[in-house]
């Protein structure tokens, strides 16, 4: 018989469990914060909090939040609770200004990690019987390596594909049947588009599901995938701040996500206040992790706009639910599934000698993101030489890639033909109706 | 010796260049020599003019990007085989070439050539001991 949960004692523990479950982890993971972490101890000194006044997760909004820019100034070791000895793994995303987010991890944290991916692999009825192809790229991101392990857990056969090369995904989907596709929403629409080209048809695909994140989609691309690869789509969300994907992940009712609250404490709060808001209400994604050793963030600020949801869910599952995020508090965007601050672009154009006077221009075409940056040629730059202007393009397009590992494509355009309102240049034009 | 010569950031679109002459003819300028080079971006119109400095001062006031560049120009004969023999005389002497671009007159017979070299003063003088006739701004004002 197909298994409902990874873990049942954990996703269908009553709600009043797992608030006491969670009281417990949260009195004991302060503790060890307070201890090992002199950032954060520092926090909550300024705060004039306690580890003793934390007694139960009712006291959780005492504790001090913690930020993209906390996360900076601690940069690389600042908020490390366990000796560099005793992890095991690091995994990285892109940062606000160039410097990256660096999350460590010991063996329990991966351990606790894969269990996540693994309960979202069964929720999208997946067995030891099935094999599961990672499509997520592998490396420093940890979407590849998070799904990979939930993989193993489950006892799936594993294709640790990683991302690109999409003949070969398709050569060993259709060759080592595939019975489940992990990767990124977009990169499931090219697949399937891929196959439509060759004149596959879904019905020739072994896929019966796909667990896609990393990245905002809309129902009508869920739609679309899930016609394309004949397969039902499940949606996983993450961050490398609270391990990666798999914090929160979908169920067959497919109306929302699942937070694994014996590991994570979500909360909604006014970005502007900072108050915690009550159920149902829109507002910031906060979490906490409540047993993670290495890397273990308190009141972390997602910037994810969201609306949590106790509502039964039909799958049995009692863990509360996220909706999908509506939008950002930050200009952060997502593109091709990575992290894309404008102020990265800043700081490469100023780095390189230009004044920030540039535009990111992102769109979707074909389900692929298409990612421009206009940047405003200057007087000292310019030259006569056509070789020249282009390398001074290519250098541009280089910097940025290294900054945010994913390649944009660089127009140099005319000095003030970048549109402005109110005398600033608009820096972000989003045509991707994500939300 | 060498030649003054305008280059302007031209954007990738409808209208970019009549805005740019229309300038120039406002203030009197006249265009000797021009080329375009292109890409899916932007162009590079580079010109020859009777008054660089005009030309250069209105285009920038418009907000137009604009560099003045000194090229070497050479008049050669209008006939089969003389564009080579200026562009041995280069290669013989080790110049590397970025572009060139050539106008001719029908009263005359002779064209003339606008040479983009690294070195301008090693270009010209290998290009007058070969025999060639030199241009400035003034001859092309004349012609």
């Amino acid at each position: 018989m197909e298994k409902k949960y990874y873990q049942p004692e954990f996703e269908t523990m009553p709600v009043e469990d797992i608030k006491k479950l969670q009281s417990e982890k949260l009195v004991k993971q302060v503790k060890h914060v307070y201890e090992n972490v002199e950032y954060y101890r520092n926090l909550m000194d300024e705060k004039g909090v306690k580890p003793e006044d934390i007694q139960s997760i009712d006291d959780l909004h005492k504790l001090p939040f913690l930020s993209k820019a906390d996360l900076r100034d601690a940069y690389p070791y600042g908020l490390l609770a366990k000796p560099l000895n005793e992890c095991v793994r690091i995994h990285s995303t892109s940062g606000t200004t160039g410097r990256r987010v660096v999350a460590f991890y010991t063996q329990h944290d991966v351990d606790l990690w894969e269990d996540c991916c693994a309960r979202a692999i069964v929720a999208a009825g997946g067995t030891k019987d099935d094999v599961c192809q990672v499509a997520y790229g592998y490396g420093l991101f940890t979407g590849g390596a998070g799904l990979h392990g939930g993989s193993h857990k489950v006892g799936c056969l594993t294709l640790p594909m990683s991302s690109g090369n999409t003949e070969r995904q398709i050569q060993f989907m259709t060759d080592l049947n595939a019975t489940i596709l992990c990767c990124t929403p977009s990169y499931a629409a090219y697949i399937g588009e891929s196959l439509k080209e060759r004149g596959i048809s879904p019905k020739d695909v072994p896929l019966k599901a796909g667990i896609f994140g990393a990245e905002p989609w809309t129902e009508e691309m869920r739609k679309g995938i899930e016609e394309a690869l004949g397969i039902k789509a499940y949606d996983i969300y993450g961050l490398t701040e609270t391990s990666g994907p798999g914090v929160a992940f979908e169920c067959c009712e497919q109306t929302g996500m699942h937070i694994n609250e014996d590991h994570f404490v979500a909360e909604i709060i006014d970005p502007d206040t900072g108050e915690v808001l009550p159920e149902g209400e829109k507002g910031e994604l906060v979490f906490t992790s409540l047993d993670k050793e290495a890397f273990p963030l308190l009141r972390y600020r997602t910037r994810d706009i969201c609306v949590l949801s106790r509502k039964k869910c039909s799958c049995g599952r009692t863990l509360i639910k996220m909706a999908k995020p509506m939008g950002r508090t930050d200009d952060m965007l997502i593109i091709r599934g990575v992290n894309v601050f404008p102020s990265q672009i800043e700081t490469v154009l100023l780095n390189q000698g230009y004044q920030p006077n540039y535009q990111i221009v992102v769109d979707r075409v074909n389900n692929n993101d298409t990612f421009d940056v206009n940047v405003e040629m200057t007087p000292e730059m310019f030259t006569d030489k056509m070789s020249e202007v282009l390398s001074l393009e290519r250098k541009l397009a280089d910097e940025m890639k290294i900054m945010l590992g994913i390649n944009p494509k660089v127009h140099l355009v005319a000095p003030k033909s970048i549109q402005r309102s109110e005398g600033k240049a608009v820096r972000v034009v989003d045509k991707r109706k994500l939300i | 010796m060498a030649i003054k010569q305008l280059t302007v950031f031209v954007e990738n679109k409808q209208g970019a260049l009549v805005t740019i002459t229309d300038t120039l003819a406002k203030n009197n300028v006249n265009i000797r020599a021009l080329s375009i080079a292109e890409t899916n971006d932007f162009g590079m119109l580079r010109l020859i003019v009777n008054d660089e400095v005009t030309a250069e001062k209105t285009l920038s006031e418009k907000g137009y990007l604009v560099k003045i560049t000194d090229v070497v120009g050479v008049k050669i004969g209008d006939a089969p085989g003389k564009l080579t023999a200026a562009l041995e005389v280069l290669a013989n002497a080790g110049i590397n070439m970025d572009y060139l671009y050539a106008f001719m007159l029908r009263t005359e017979k002779h064209a003339y050539v606008v040479l983009r070299v690294e070195n301008n003063e090693i270009a010209e003088a290998a290009l007058e001991k070969a025999g060639f006739h030199l241009i400035t701004n003034a001859d092309i004002c004349k012609l």
